[in-house]
């Protein structure tokens, strides 16, 4: 038990011990904490430290390889387009030169041909001479026909003037107002209204129509269409064009029809009269003593063999049957058809 | 009893007959048309248009066209008395002497201005006319086409209403008719028709009117020639399409007869329709070329005079400008020689702007060209022109325009020497400059230069330095030995004679 009460007396400086001995560790837990935490940082960051500088490494192989291969990638891709534009300058001015010595020979031989455009202008020269040629002579034709024109009519006009004023001309008695006596010879007036017939004051009757049977004068015009139709025609028709052309078919009469049935006895007296403008004198003078004519012969019935018998002697034939054959006469050409149908020829279209 | 009463129309009918009559009569004098229109003939005429009477009728329409036609005021004056729509009325109705008078009426309205020829259509006119077009009487037709083509004349949509109207087959109908008169009206109004756009140009090309009016290019009615070769050259100016559809009516070498037409429109109208045909591709050029037209046109510009040359010389001018061969080839029918009498010759500023313009289009190929324009002693001409007091500014401009291209490429110095003395400082770099091209390379010509006395005129211009013809000048100098130029500079006489006086002789 004492040594229970002796433990229990000494527990005060174990208690105390033990109380200072905490005091002490809870003053120094603090620092040692520090302390601890210092070391424990120092040794994580150096860890870690490490760490990232290993996967910085890593990464910058990676990025090392890929970034060359891009880059060896794209070199070879510049590589190419370089090559492709060089050997493109090259072809281009390759092309250039060809097509420059191409283009020269084709225009030195077709365009710019010195001996051709030279022929080509002579030739045009020569163009141009014949073409004034021509037209100074078209000028020239022109103008002598108009000079011509415009003589005929002068000489027109002053032949009517004259004609007009025919009354002026000199009688035998009487000289007129252009043939002066005291001149040697009458004014050139005076032998143009000499030359002249006077203008008569009768007024020429007017004439009848000519005889126009076909009536090609009063043709009248021929409508483009037929005449409307009344409403609803029946029955099968021709052709309207065919109907058109019957109803204005152009008339053409027969050559009987068309010649005028007196013809004959006009063109007799249109030759009279012809003939009576030209004769001097209408009743022939007829001498008082007739000249004595030779009897002259007549060919026809002179021969030095003697007269015809036939017409003096004879009217008949004497031998019947001088010509007669047995044979039946043939006829050595054919029959002419239109003769064949003489009497049937007119139809009723033609009149 | 009902004879007095009957007497009584007659003399009414005879009195208004007699007042129709002695009105159209007085109305064909301008003098008296002042006097009639203070007397308000306007309004008398326009009931009688409405008369029972046929004869009053038509003599009344004459009247009134006689009075429209004097003036503009008067053709007002008619459209705003509602007179228009009577007549357009009648016309469909009446006889013929009555179409033709209203016919007459209408285009003495429509020819003083397009708002007056526009009021002529608005009242129904153009349907009325064309309807007369297909009329049997040629009188009839005549006056329908006369007064189509002139409300066509004004405008284009005048133009275009007149060929909505469907006149244009009936007008190219026309022509084919044997009257001359209606011949010349018709192509006189398809020229007026044509003359607007290349659409209407087209509508008459397509009615076949080339064909005809090509056939009658031979026709001797000088009158009817200048219509066709106006309704040709109309047709032909819009577009190379067109001209050449003019050109395969195989005009080609019968149109150069009528250069020498003796009427003087005809060969205008010939020269203008060579032109619009000429202006279009070097391919039409170049075809007139070979059918010898140039010689033609080129006689042509020697032997007329004043406006009639115009289209001579621009034809030139045109052929030159499509390319050097057709150039050569006016050159060579003998085409600068007349252009150049025809720039002394003439006084107008007008024409001697064309021929200026001519020749430089014939001088600015090549030295060749140059030269030939240059020995036929031109360009001391076109520099008159251009330095000339009174010049119009078109004939400044084109003359040195074409001193410049021609100018740009001559070489033949004897030509360039008198332009040295008398050229203002904008053409005379020109010329220095061909000096200072052509010297370095030429001894023979340097030797000439100086003993004509150019080098001399050389160095008394005052070129400011730095400029292109300090730089002319320069280079010019430098084809010479020293002592020449210095020779030859103003001012070395004194200074040779300074030196006499600074010499300090040795004894």
């Amino acid at each position: 038990m004492a040594a229970m009460v002796r433990l229990l007396g000494e527990t005060d400086g174990i208690i105390a011990e033990i109380y200072d001995k905490k005091n002490d560790a809870e003053a120094a837990r603090l620092i040692e904490y520090s302390n601890a935490v210092k070391i424990q940082s120092w040794f994580r960051a150096t860890r870690v430290r490490s760490y990232l500088k290993h996967t910085n490494r890593c990464a910058t192989a990676i990025q090392r390889r890929w970034r060359g291969f891009l880059g060896r990638r794209f070199f070879r891709i510049l590589l190419k387009n370089t090559v492709f534009i060089m050997k493109l300058n090259h072809y281009n001015a390759m092309a250039c030169k060809v097509q420059k010595v191409w283009r020269g020979y084709y225009v030195r031989k077709y365009v710019f041909n010195y001996y051709s455009r030279k022929r080509y202008l002579e030739a045009l020269q020569v163009k141009n001479e014949i073409i004034r040629s021509e037209l100074s002579e078209y000028a020239e034709q022109q103008e002598a026909t108009r000079k011509r024109e415009e003589e005929k009519k002068e000489m027109e006009h002053r032949k009517m003037e004259a004609r007009r004023h025919h009354y002026l001309v000199s009688t035998e008695v009487m000289p007129g107002i252009y043939n002066s006596p005291f001149l040697p010879y009458p004014t050139e007036t005076e032998y143009l209204l000499r030359n002249v017939r006077p203008l008569s004051h009768k007024t020429s009757k007017k004439r009848g129509a000519e005889f126009d049977p076909a009536w090609v004068k009063y043709n009248s015009q021929i409508p483009k269409t037929l005449p409307p139709l009344s409403a609803l025609p029946q029955g099968p028709f021709r052709d309207p064009a065919v109907v058109q052309k019957q109803r204005y078919k152009p008339f053409q009469p027969s050559l009987r029809v068309s010649t005028d049935f007196y013809s004959l006895e006009k063109a007799r007296q249109k030759l009279k009269d012809a003939e009576w403008v030209t004769r001097i004198n209408d009743s022939t003078f007829q001498p008082f003593t007739h000249r004595s004519v030779p009897y002259e012969p007549l060919l026809h019935s002179t021969s030095r063999y003697g007269h015809l018998p036939y017409g003096t002697k004879y009217y008949r034939e004497e031998f019947l049957d001088k010509h007669v054959f047995s044979q039946n006469f043939k006829t050595l050409v054919p029959p002419i058809p239109i003769f064949s149908k003489l009497n049937d020829t007119y139809s009723q279209g033609q009149v | 009893m009902s004879r007095q009463v009957l007497q009584v129309f007659e003399q009414y009918q005879k009195s208004r007959t007699q007042f129709v009559q002695t009105v159209a009569e007085l109305a064909s004098r301008p003098q008296n048309i002042e006097t009639l229109q203070n007397a308000g003939v306007m309004s008398l005429l326009r009931p009688l248009l409405l008369d029972i009477v046929p004869t009053i009728q038509q003599t009344a329409a004459l009247a009134l066209g006689r009075l429209a036609n004097y003036n503009d005021d008067l053709a007002e004056a008619v459209v705003r008395g509602d007179i228009l729509p009577q007549l357009v009325y009648s016309l469909a109705e009446q006889n013929r002497f009555y179409k033709k008078a209203a016919a007459f009426v209408l285009r003495a309205v429509a020819k003083h201005s397009p708002q007056l020829a526009q009021s002529v259509v608005d009242c129904g006119a153009l349907d009325a006319l064309v309807i007369c077009l297909e009329e049997f009487d040629p009188g009839v037709k005549e006056s329908a086409a006369w007064a189509l083509g002139y409300i066509a004349r004004h405008n284009a949509e005048l133009a275009q209403a007149v060929v909505d109207a469907g006149a244009v087959p009936l007008l190219v109908l026309c022509i084919q008719e044997p009257e001359m008169s209606l011949k010349r009206i018709a192509a006189s109004a398809l020229s007026d028709i044509c003359k607007h756009s290349p659409e209407l140009a087209q509508t008459v090309v397509d009615a076949g009117a080339i064909a005809h009016l090509a056939q009658m290019i031979l026709n001797p009615d000088a009158k009817l020639k200048r219509q066709v070769f106006s309704a040709l050259s109309q047709i032909a100016k819009h577009s190379v399409d067109l001209a050449e559809m003019v050109v395969e009516a195989e005009i080609f070498p019968a149109v150069l007869t009528c250069l020498k037409d003796p009427d003087e429109y005809v060969k205008k109208n010939v020269a203008t329709l060579i032109r619009e045909i000429a202006k279009h591709t070097p391919e039409l050029a170049q075809l007139i070329v070979n059918a010898g037209g140039v010689a033609a046109v080129v006689d042509y510009v020697g032997e007329s005079k004043g406006n009639v040359r115009l289209p001579g010389i621009m034809m030139l001018g045109y052929v030159a400008a499509h390319s050097e061969n057709l150039a050569m080839a006016v050159i060579v029918s003998k085409g600068v020689v007349q252009l150049a009498i025809a720039l002394s010759e003439e006084h107008e500023d007008h024409i001697q702007a064309a021929a200026a313009w001519a020749l430089g289009q014939i001088g600015r190929h090549t030295p060749e060209h140059a030269k030939a324009v240059a020995v036929a002693n031109v360009l001391p001409k076109l520099l008159q022109c251009y330095l000339r007091a009174d010049v119009s500014e078109d004939l400044q401009t084109k003359s040195k325009k074409a001193l410049k291209n021609i100018l740009q490429k001559c070489v033949h110095l004897p030509a360039l020497e008198p332009l040295l003395h008398d050229a203002p400082p904008n053409i005379l770099k020109h010329v220095v400059g061909q000096f200072s091209k052509v010297l370095p390379h030429d001894s023979k010509a340097r030797r000439l230069f100086v003993t004509s006395g150019g080098l001399k005129k050389i160095q008394e211009i005052k070129a400011e330095p730095g400029s292109a013809l300090a730089e002319y000048i320069n280079t010019i100098n430098n084809c010479y030995p020293e002592e020449i130029v210095k020779y030859y500079s103003p001012g070395y006489s004194d200074a040779l004679l300074e030196r006499v006086e600074q010499y300090a002789p040795k004894v």
